[in-house]
């Protein structure tokens, strides 16, 4: 694949499990498409230098900053954004969790806490406390709510199996 | 963000030409962790970026062959972390590779790219050091092996030349007993540079190589042949003495994060934990879990 500045391509990607497509230019961030094309803004632009988490999204079940992605790097790829985190009118067990022990103060960084949070606990169902503080390292909550997300987690984690 | 062209080769071939054609007008890009950010702060204007996330030929996977372990060009930190035999055969660099970004970032970042940055304060760089590894590079006319110790040219240079790319990095199994370990120093913990980092490893044989990080224009290299330090009847006057000389080798500047002062009082300081580390994983025979 070539992309110009002057051409825009047409990227292919699945987003919450549904096909989708976008006509890119080569410097759109995923994090920009997801918010101005697709109108998914659950995804929170932040720093833009990878320190801060508020853009995680999980890109092919791993979880990653949105804005350290091209869109076009994102071509074939699934994505999954907080909106397709619950099923329709449920929601995951973290937001449940989350909702529960007191973690959402301003809310900015929650998405992205909790799209971390849910990869972390596919990759280690059962972390301790160093763990899921190790786990969200790189998301930044200014509330500093840390104690409550390390409490939701926990919680969310006892109904795993 | 100024826009630039992206180009993503099926094939080595393809990319060879590619890195070939624009030589120092061509970004690379692998994990983009680094490179991202340095686009998007106007730092580097390439005429094409060239993505290597699809190329068969780099691999993404950690395989075992000749009596090394060798890392593709592709393969992320994460990976390295959880990967079973570095972990117990290359603890200090599991460690270091532990170390780098957040959770976020070690799902993107490539060893390789850690490695061609050249930063004076990569922070797998030290670990990898005192493992002797080598850097696989690849160019349309033939390959060539680098051991990393001869890589680094100075802070974002390498001996790379035009047409080059790596294709992977080495790791040599050992057949004789060793510990090592991987300490760094930061600001705060989390998503920070090294101010300092250090890797030891320790031999039966009670040779000690130590690699320091962020105290030299290269991650720096130097070992000790006395056998001294492995030594139970070696005083800690006398480790101080051995360590201080290895020490004496750093030049580092002082900077935004520390003082050229602060930084050897830290590399004095990381240089004892790392070697106490590493000679209790050499008496237990123990890498990590």
């Amino acid at each position: 694949m070539i992309a110009t500045p002057a051409q825009p391509v047409t990227i292919r990607f699945t987003v919450n499990g549904e096909p989708c497509s976008a006509k890119v230019l080569p410097h759109y961030s995923l994090l920009d498409i997801l918010r101005n094309h697709l109108g998914l803004t659950g995804t929170k632009e932040c720093c833009l230098q990878g320190e801060c988490g508020a853009c995680t999204v999980l890109l092919n079940g791993r979880a990653v900053d949105s804005c350290l992605v091209f869109a076009v790097e994102a071509d074939e790829g699934e994505v999954l954004t907080i909106e397709g985190l619950g099923s329709k009118g449920k929601l995951d067990a973290l937001q449940t969790a989350f909702l529960e022990s007191g973690a959402v103060q301003c809310g900015f960084c929650i998405p992205g806490m909790l799209l971390a949070a849910k990869y972390l606990l596919t990759t280690n169902p059962h972390p301790t406390k160093a763990e899921i503080q190790d786990g969200l390292a790189g998301n930044l909550c200014r509330c500093a709510g840390y104690y409550r997300f390390i409490e939701g987690v926990l919680a969310a984690a006892e109904a795993n199996p | 963000m100024k826009s630039f062209t992206y180009a993503r080769p099926d094939s080595l071939n393809e990319a060879l030409a590619l890195v070939e054609e624009f030589g120092p007008k061509a970004t690379i890009l692998s994990g983009g962790t680094d490179v991202v950010v340095r686009l998007r702060a106007g730092r580097v204007l390439p005429a094409i970026v060239i993505d290597l996330k699809r190329i068969p030929a780099l691999r993404a996977d950690i395989i075992e062959i000749d009596n090394h372990l060798r890392v593709g060009a592709r393969t992320v930190m994460a990976d390295l972390v959880a990967d079973a035999r570095v972990r117990s055969r290359f603890p200090a660099l599991a460690e270091a590779a532990h170390e780098v970004g957040s959770m976020q970032i070690r799902n993107r970042a490539t060893l390789a790219g850690n490695i061609c940055n050249a930063s004076p304060a990569a922070d797998t760089a030290p670990s990898l050091l005192v493992y002797g590894a080598v850097v696989n590079l690849v160019r349309s006319t033939g390959t060539r092996s680098v051991p990393l110790d001869r890589f680094f040219v100075g802070p974002g240079k390498t001996v790379m030349e035009r047409g080059e790319l790596v294709e992977s990095i080495d790791l040599p199994l050992a057949r004789e007993r060793r510990g090592s370990a991987f300490a760094r120093a930061t600001r705060r913990r989390g998503v920070d540079l090294a101010t300092v980092n250090v890797a030891c490893l320790v031999k039966a044989s009670g040779q000690a190589l130590f690699a320091y990080g962020a105290v030299a224009p290269t991650p720096l290299l130097v070992s000790d042949e006395s056998g001294r330090l492995t030594e139970r009847d070696c005083r800690e006057e006398e480790k101080a003495g051995i360590l201080e000389s290895l020490i004496s080798h750093a030049a580092p500047i002082s900077d935004v994060r520390a003082s050229d002062v602060y930084r050897k009082a830290l590399l004095r300081i990381l240089s004892r934990r790392v070697l106490g580390s590493a000679i209790a994983r050499l008496q237990s025979q123990e890498g990590l879990s």
